[in-house]
């Protein structure tokens, strides 16, 4: 059974469809990304998987059960800037945040979930800022924290959203050591990108998306001029090879 | 008790239940539809009125409940249509205002409901109106309704507390985990409705708009942790509500104009002088940084 497997899901917005008829198989144990460009509607897709946004159509399960019955297996990092990191709260209690889910009304995290939390934080570097308040964590630090509370999910499938938006080195590499650790354990991430130069780096499978699915497989296999050309249209100067140096097929 | 002292404590039981709805409108840049829902819960309670004809606390707190709820939603409806937050917010606030204002005006000249009474409140008459209940006697009614809504709103708090820091700082993943982020939504608003109509009676729609806003705007400049601005903000607003008893008494003006006015300058002294966030402070301690840079 797939880890995620979606059937034709439309989502409109004022009746424009902003994906149509996606389907697809993610494989367990890889790193997917899902590229594509702004507006093709690759946040639309993971919110439409974990039901954050409506579907117009279509069908998603999560280890063959629909999203709402696997919850515990899934964990989520939303885009760093879809919160207000000026909120009164520290790292260690964003992390715990995680937990919320497993632990259920009117109880609070004990000392097993805060210890949990302090690893999930050491596993991205950040257990020395465990009581620093979030408005003063860089940018990297903030998502290294949100990444250390999705590991406190505890779960097998992994949605990221931007991960790799505005981070320094040290977070960059941070992330990718933590994206190699979940695969050998097995998990499936999906990882919504838009850096076409760090695609082939990344990961193993990735999805072109413009609105529909214009290709998804192993990078190997289907991150190809063509497709990308396809996706972006006339709009990526870049695959040009002559023009210019950089060419994120090489 | 004396006199004062039920004024008092009628007071400060309105600005610590103020305080907790508060905390959570601002986190959650909602502010301004406290200052909505405590003027329509107007039209909640003519028309609980009008239904039941008489002034039972029961029905007005449904009534108030039930106008405040469909407030936000309207608000909501206008908002996913298209209509910019704020509008939204002041074209239901005015509209259904203005439709109890009418119906007080029609059909319920002649009960204790009148429109300038809700907007500025009377304190000096609560200790007048007691109610014997439980076997307790001589409580005014304004002291047990604001008692009832402040436990509703602690027990409430209490129960959702993770669940309502979660939908404030993240509702994608509160609402990934399953968290009813929704119903919290329409929760808080039922819970602000409550407080609204149980202290409006007493104080005032304006006092109810400071004390929801004010100190816990006043708290978060003062902290950062959620706990502990639940705590600042209930602190600030009993001092705003004693400072502007006595301060109304000196000068022989309003009560709760009095009241309001001091929440207002706890924020100013906060916004100056708070250790982290304060105006001031930040530029002493900006100064002492540049002469250390230039040492350097």
């Amino acid at each position: 059974m797939n880890p995620v497997s979606t059937n034709n899901i439309t989502v409109a917005y004022h009746r424009k469809p902003v994906i149509q008829n996606v389907s697809f198989e993610a494989p367990e144990g890889k790193l997917i990304g899902i590229v594509g460009p702004n507006g093709a509607g690759k946040s639309t897709l993971i919110k439409s998987i974990l039901g954050l946004v409506p579907k117009a159509s279509g069908n998603i399960s999560i280890y063959g059960k629909p999203y709402k019955k696997q919850r515990q297996i899934v964990g989520y990092v939303p885009q760093r800037g879809s919160v207000d990191w000026d909120f009164p709260t520290n790292a260690l209690d964003v992390v715990l945040m995680g937990k919320y889910g497993q632990i259920g009304l009117i109880r609070r995290p004990n000392k097993k979930d805060k210890q949990e939390a302090l690893e999930c934080l050491a596993q991205v570097g950040m257990e020395a800022f465990a009581n620093r308040q979030i408005s003063q964590l860089s940018g990297g630090q903030q998502q290294r924290v949100f990444l250390a509370r999705a590991l406190a999910q505890n779960a097998f499938v992994y949605f990221m959203d931007e991960p790799f938006v505005g981070v320094d080195a040290a977070t960059e590499k941070a992330i990718i050591q933590l994206l190699t650790d979940l695969k050998s354990k097995g998990k499936t991430v999906l990882v919504v990108h838009h850096d076409l130069q760090t695609v082939k780096d990344y990961f193993d499978w990735v999805m072109l998306l413009n609105i529909r699915k214009i290709a998804f497989g192993p990078t190997e296999e289907v991150f190809t001029q063509e497709h990308l050309q396809k996706t972006y249209g006339g709009r990526l100067a870049f695959l040009d090879q002559e023009s210019n140096g950089v060419n994120p097929l090489a | 008790m004396t006199y004062t002292m039920w004024i008092i404590l009628t007071a400060s039981l309105v600005s610590v239940a103020c305080s907790i709805v508060g905390v959570l409108l601002v986190l959650r840049k909602m502010a301004m539809i406290s200052d909505a829902i405590s003027h329509t819960v107007l039209l909640g309670l003519v028309s609980a009125f009008l239904i039941t004809q008489s002034l039972d606390g029961l029905a007005m707190f449904i009534g108030a409940a039930i106008a405040g709820i469909l407030t936000a939603v309207f608000i909501q409806l206008l908002n996913s249509a298209g209509v910019q937050a704020d509008a939204a917010i002041g074209i239901v606030f005015t509209f259904l205002f203005a439709i109890g204002v009418i119906l007080v005006s029609m059909f319920a000249r002649d009960v204790h409901l009148d429109v300038e009474h809700s907007i500025m409140g009377e304190l000096a008459f609560i200790p007048w109106t007691t109610v014997d209940w439980l076997g307790i006697e001589g409580v005014p009614q304004a002291v047990w309704m604001i008692s009832i809504v402040l436990v509703i709103n602690i027990i409430l708090l209490f129960v959702f507390y993770k669940e309502f820091k979660l939908s404030s700082f993240d509702p994608h993943l509160a609402a990934a985990l399953g968290i009813p982020v929704v119903f919290l939504h329409y929760l808080l608003m039922g819970m602000t409705s409550i407080t609204a109509v149980a202290s409006f009676d007493a104080v005032g729609a304006i006092l109810v708009v400071a004390m929801i806003i004010a100190p816990p705007a006043t708290a978060y400049l003062l902290t950062e942790q959620l706990g502990k601005m639940f705590i600042y903000s209930a602190i600030i607003a009993v001092l705003s509500a004693i400072s502007g008893y006595y301060f109304a008494a000196m000068l022989d003006t309003n009560i709760a104009g009095m009241m309001a006015t001091m929440t207002g300058l706890f924020f100013l002294a906060a916004f100056l002088f708070s250790p982290t966030h304060g105006v001031v402070i930040k530029k002493i301690r900006n100064r002492f940084t540049t002469y250390s840079n230039d040492e350097a």
